[in-house]
């Protein structure tokens, strides 16, 4: 049996040797968990969770979640305790009764993903915005969270 | 044998330090009864920022990210910010012309029709 490794097209140089050319090869590929590339991170008992990324600055911590596929209606945010969860069900459509499926690499179903903030928010101005497939979460910093200047004085 | 479903990663012949930093979009592929269904994610991108080529049998679909660069400091960061793309060799028996796309949400979908010819055809069986 040849096993051959995945490599990641960045590293690799492209060989004519290296083609993938047995269905057993393509197999191993799609059952290795650390194929680059994913959009989302396999969960613990294989679900599947959303890639983020948390950012912020004075006024603001911000989060991108890459959900593609999805419809707004499907997203839920909550907020508690200093915690954001992102949650929802990406479904299937109900077309793919038909046909045979070559590939499968996408993932589907139920994802949940919470995550603590860095600093206080305050929870009544959070705002969040679904585009191209990436939800952004907006979530202005509390006021005694702010880094405050502090004059000095000399006497 | 599947058609569509080859799928040759093509790396610039470049040294690896000036290699453009590519992310592989996952993909779902289909055959229906008249056509390939083919689905890319890549969140970030729009429509306008796709392109689609046919050329010589191979399929190549790279996705500009439009999404903006990060305001403030980075706290947690798992995405990997390079642009998409990926090529898959598809078969002569794809109908090249035409090939539908549509961008929604950050998933493409690519239906490849099968040309005419090879369609099943039912036979009557004359008396």
């Amino acid at each position: 049996m040849n096993l051959i490794r995945y490599q990641d097209p960045e590293l690799a140089t492209w060989s004519p040797l290296n083609r993938l050319a047995s269905l057993r090869e393509e197999m191993n590929r799609l059952l290795d968990g650390s194929l680059a590339g994913f959009t989302g991170n396999v969960g613990l008992f294989g679900g599947w969770s959303p890639t983020v990324d948390v950012f912020q600055d004075k006024e603001n911590v911000y989060i991108k979640a890459e959900l593609p596929g999805m419809k707004k209606e499907e997203i839920e945010i909550t907020f508690q305790d200093g915690m954001l969860t992102i949650s929802g069900e990406r479904k299937q459509e109900s077309e793919v009764r038909e046909g045979e499926s070559f590939r499968s690499e996408r993932f589907f179903g139920k994802f949940h993903r919470s995550m603590s903030m860095p600093t206080k928010v305050d929870a009544e101005k959070i705002k969040a915005c679904y585009k191209d497939g990436i939800l952004s979460v907006e979530l202005p910093k509390a006021a005694e969270a702010k880094a405050k200047q502090i004059e000095v004085t000399v006497s | 044998m599947n058609p569509v479903a080859k799928t040759q990663e093509r790396s610039v012949e470049q040294p690896v330090s000036r290699m453009p930093s590519w992310e592989l979009p996952p993909a779902n592929i289909r055959e229906e009864h008249d056509a390939y269904l083919l689905e890319l994610e890549m969140p970030g991108v729009s429509k306008n920022g796709l392109e689609v080529t046919v050329e010589n049998n191979e399929l190549t679909i790279v996705g500009h990210r439009g999404d903006a660069e990060p305001q403030g400091e980075v706290v947690y960061r798992e995405s990997r910010h390079g642009d998409y793309r990926r090529t898959f060799e598809i078969d002569t028996s794809i109908d090249t012309s035409k090939i539908v796309a549509k961008m929604e949400q950050g998933i493409l979908k690519l239906m490849l029709p099968k040309a005419e010819s090879l369609k099943p055809r039912k036979i009557q069986v004359a008396d």
